[in-house]
Formats: structure tokens, sequence, C-alpha cells
């Protein structure tokens, strides 16, 4: 582990360098932790997939004082099983209609679009982190199969749902917005509301399960084509 | 409820109050004053919490008309300010009669102005701050900018007291500026001839700057690193790109990024930065964390100490 400063009242600490479910349980505990200890010192927390961000208040604290909050913590932060998160289950409408981007997908992959859907719905995706804009999760890891590069020419608009993979990320698109994530399909559950409460479905450390749905039972939820 | 009419909104006007905080984990990023100086001096002028809520003019170009009776002070960017078509001081208190009209002209020295009325306008918060962050749309009325027609509510206030910053305490934004840096993130992917170019060469602010960043063109700087695992941006960090040209984040950044960074420009800087206008050139100075940390703590103590004039 690597504690560094990030800016003049923000430290970062490294857990590691890729992205894996232990490393970040480890992020989710620390960040916890020092939550507590922390108090009112602290501003802001940025947890992602392998380092802890840190932001406090300089006017209260100083530098010396959270680097020993951060010493102490990291000491006693003791083995960390990986898994304490919920699981959460989001519907998906894959098809050329709703995920421009599934054929083409299929087609490099040389797999039929059933077996990019299959695969895709499979397994459970670890929150690794949540940036880019708001409500945005971004799921780790897709099977090396269908991973994906991002697309040369970034979609200057992104529908709202959109389920999408880059590399061997998956996500969500919480908004419109633009974005260079390959399109499979639409979520029709709401990804941030900021009128709700809790705004997110998810949170880092959740898991996500996708599972197939067809165009009615998407429309009967609420979504949009 | 009544306040201000935005009879022209300007090429860009926002409401901000002191920031967004505690909310990164869902994604959202601070927004607030690039200024926060200027911001702060424009709640003081007019007797409010810092934290209180006021606009963010940029370049130029707001009308209002005033619906009740306040004190209302304008600070940061030069812009040619009048109340009923007279020309009136920038950086004190001014009292308001409803039926009043204020107007701000194109800035000329300065980029960012703040416009303040006594006791904040009042806006509905969302995630705990009023401040508009527009990529997120989010904050402010309906998370955008300002328009014609909209209201800005605020209360009604009777004082016969006015104040004034002296002339001497005005910030100068025509004069150049060094940026301090502290050191951090990846500075070691950066190899000591890498960071003494960074540190010797003159940068010039392009037009790629807003209020997620401000992009500098110059020298050249190279990373060992292509890319790194997403992590958290902080105010104000270095980010540099493939190109090797630097980029200053500021308030509406993304909370999370993969691009090396060479460290972070400290906040009083950033302020002053973010009214330079494209074309102007500047350069970085290393500084230590303590050297930031006394540079704060003095510069809040001599915003606490330095006494406003009594005008009225």
């Amino acid at each position: 582990m690597k504690v560094e400063i990030a800016g003049e009242n923000a430290i970062i600490i490294y857990f590691g360098e890729v992205a894996d479910p232990l490393v970040s349980a480890q992020v989710q505990l620390a960040a916890a932790r020092l939550e507590a200890v922390m108090a009112d010192t602290l501003i802001d927390m940025v947890p992602s997939y392998a380092s802890l961000m840190v932001i406090y208040d300089q006017y209260k604290t100083d530098h010396f004082a959270v680097r020993r909050h951060i010493r102490e913590t990291l000491q006693q932060l003791g083995d960390v099983t990986q898994q304490e998160g919920s699981v959460i289950a989001l519907p998906v409408y894959y098809s050329s209609e709703s995920g421009p981007d599934l054929e083409d997908l299929a087609r490099r992959a040389q797999l039929s679009v059933d077996e990019v859907i299959k695969i895709h719905s499979g397994m459970e995706y670890r929150v690794y982190a949540i940036g880019f804009a708001p409500g945005f999760a971004f799921l780790g890891e897709v099977d090396p199969r269908i991973a994906a590069p991002r697309l040369s020419t970034p979609r200057l608009k992104v529908p709202r749902g959109a389920v999408a993979i880059a590399d061997r990320q998956t996500a969500v698109y919480p908004s419109v917005s633009p974005g260079g994530w390959n399109l499979i399909g639409l979520c029709p559950t709401p990804m941030f509301n900021p009128k709700a409460s809790p705004s997110m479905p998810v949170k880092v450390g959740d898991s996500v399960r996708f599972s197939a749905i067809d165009r009615s039972e998407f429309l009967a939820l609420g979504g949009e084509l | 409820m009544s306040g201000f009419l935005v009879k022209q909104p300007g090429l860009l006007t926002l409401i901000q109050d002191g920031g967004r905080y505690g909310h990164h984990r869902i994604g959202l990023t601070n927004g607030g004053p690039l200024d926060a100086d200027a911001f702060k001096w424009a709640n003081r002028l007019c007797e409010n919490d810092l934290n209180a809520t006021a606009l963010e003019i940029s370049i130029g170009g707001l009308v209002l008309e005033a619906q009740v009776d306040t004190i209302l002070a304008v600070t940061g960017a030069h812009m040619p300010f009048k109340i009923n078509g007279q020309e009136a001081q920038r950086w004190q208190g001014h009292k308001i009669k409803a039926g009043d009209k204020i107007e701000l002209g194109f800035t000329t020295a300065g980029t960012r102005a703040y416009l303040a009325v006594a006791g904040g306008f009042q806006m509905e918060k969302t995630f705990s701050s009023t401040a508009t962050v527009t990529r997120e749309a989010i904050g402010g009325l309906n998370g955008q900018k300002l328009q014609q027609g909209d209201i800005l509510a605020c209360k009604s206030h009777h004082t016969d007291t006015l104040w004034a910053l002296p002339e001497s305490e005005q910030p100068d934004y025509l004069q150049s500026a060094t940026l301090r840096v502290i050191l951090g993130y990846q500075q070691h992917s950066f190899d000591p001839v890498q960071q003494r170019l960074f540190f010797s060469s003159e940068y010039t602010l392009t037009d790629r700057a807003d209020r997620m960043g401000f992009r500098l063109e110059g020298q050249r700087i190279q990373s060992m690193l292509d890319g790194i695992l997403s992590e958290g941006i902080c105010h104000g960090a270095i980010q540099i790109p493939a190109d090797g040209q630097p980029i200053v984040l500021l308030n509406d950044r993304q909370t999370i990024g993969g691009y090396p960074k060479i460290g972070s420009v400290i906040a009083r800087d950033t302020a002053k930065l973010s009214q330079r206008m494209p074309g102007t050139k500047l350069s970085f100075e290393e500084i230590s964390l303590e050297q930031a940390h006394n540079i704060n703590c003095l510069a809040e103590r001599r915003f606490i100490t330095t006494a406003l004039q009594r005008i009225a």
C-alpha cells in the first residue's frame, strides 16, 4: 500500500494496481473506518478501483493528523473477505433496437447475439467505482470473450438506461450523455434520481446481476424506446 | 416569492453557493464559485453568511430588475456596472429599490463577476447545495444557467449601513499569474528533466477553458505512464494527457479519471487562473504541502481581519 499527496487538502491511498475484488473490498473497509475516525474533519471521499482519495478540512485538521489516521486504519485493517455488499438485479432489454452495437460486437467476438446476451447476463459484476457522471457505476469485470474496445468516434448522445461495454467494464448510462462505449441494450431501472433517497440503486462494493427481458416487459417496466 | 427578474441572462450566469461537498461517492462534483475569494467578498459586503447563494457572471451581459428593496454588491471581473443607467462602483454595497434596473456589461479585465444580495438568493438545495452544475443538470433553477424571465427569489431587506472593500485590497486580474503546485499523485512518473521543464516553462491559457478545467499550451511534458486505473481527482489537479499539454481541473471536473497527474494547483491560485483570459501567460511554481498550509491559513486570517470601510 502506498500513501501519496493528491492536493492541498487531499491524500490518496493506493491499495493495488489492478481491478480486483479483494482490493476493492479493502478500499471499502478502509473508507468506512476512516469516515468514522475522521468525523467532521472529513470533507469527502472518492473510492475507486484500487484507491481511496480522502479530502479533509485543512482548517480543522492537518495532513500529519490525517496521515496518522490513515496509517492506523491501514494497520488495523486485518483480513478482508471478498463480499459484504448487496446484490442488485437489473433487467435489460437486449436487442439491436435497444442496443445498436450488439450485432457488431457479436460479429467481432465470433459469437451469436444470444451467446453475447447469455455471457453478459450470466455473471455477477462488482461496482468498482462511481463517477464520470452522477450515478454512473463502473461494473467489472466483463468476460474477456465479450470485451470490446471503445468506439473510435464517441456518440454525442447515448440514451438514458443504455447498457454498455468498454474493454472489460460494463455500465448503465444514468442519463443522456455523450459516450464511446458499445451499446448492447436498455435497462428500465432508473440509475440516478436526485429526488429519491437513496438516489442510486447501487453503491461501490455492491454487486449487479443483469437479467434479459423482452420488449413488452421492458415497456411494462416503464422503459422508453 | 419575488426578488429579481432576469431581463437578460448574459453569456453564462450561474446560481452558486459555496459548493456541493460530501457527494463524490455518487459521482457528484463540487460546483461552486471558480473564484471563491471574489464570491466571499460579495457576500461579506452584504453581511451574509459566506456560503450564501449568489450569482457567478461569466464575461457579462446580465440585466436584472429588482422587485424588492435590498442591498446588492458586485465583485470580481471589471464588468461595467450600472444601476438605472448610472455607473455604480463594484466592491461595495448599494441600496436597491423595487423597480431598479441592474446592468453588468462585458468585462474589460477578469472573466467572472459575483453578484450578491442581502440574505442571499432563496433556492431549494439539491444534495445540500444550490450550486449549479449544468453538466449534471443539478442545482440552481432546474440545473441550468440563467434564462430570460427567471425569478431569483430573495427577501426584502432594509438597512442604512453600507460597506466597501478598500481599493488597496481589490485584486488586479491583468497581472500575470504564477500557479503554485504541490507535487503529488503520479509525480514519480515524470522524470526530473520533465519536472524541471514543467516548472521552468511558460504556458498560455487556451480558449478550451470551462468550469470543468482549463487547458494550457506550451512545453510538452511526458509521463512514463499512458494511463492509470481510474482514481479520484481533487480540485486543482493537473492532468497530463498523451499530447503532453496540462489541464488544470476545476470545480465541475469529473470525480474520477485515468490520466496521469503531476500534482495540484492550490485553490487560491485556481481562483486567479479562472479570472484570466485565453492568451494569458502563466507559469507553475513548486511549493510544499507545509507552505500551502501556511499560505491558506494566512490568507484566511487576512480575509477575516481585513476591515471593510463603512460608506453609509
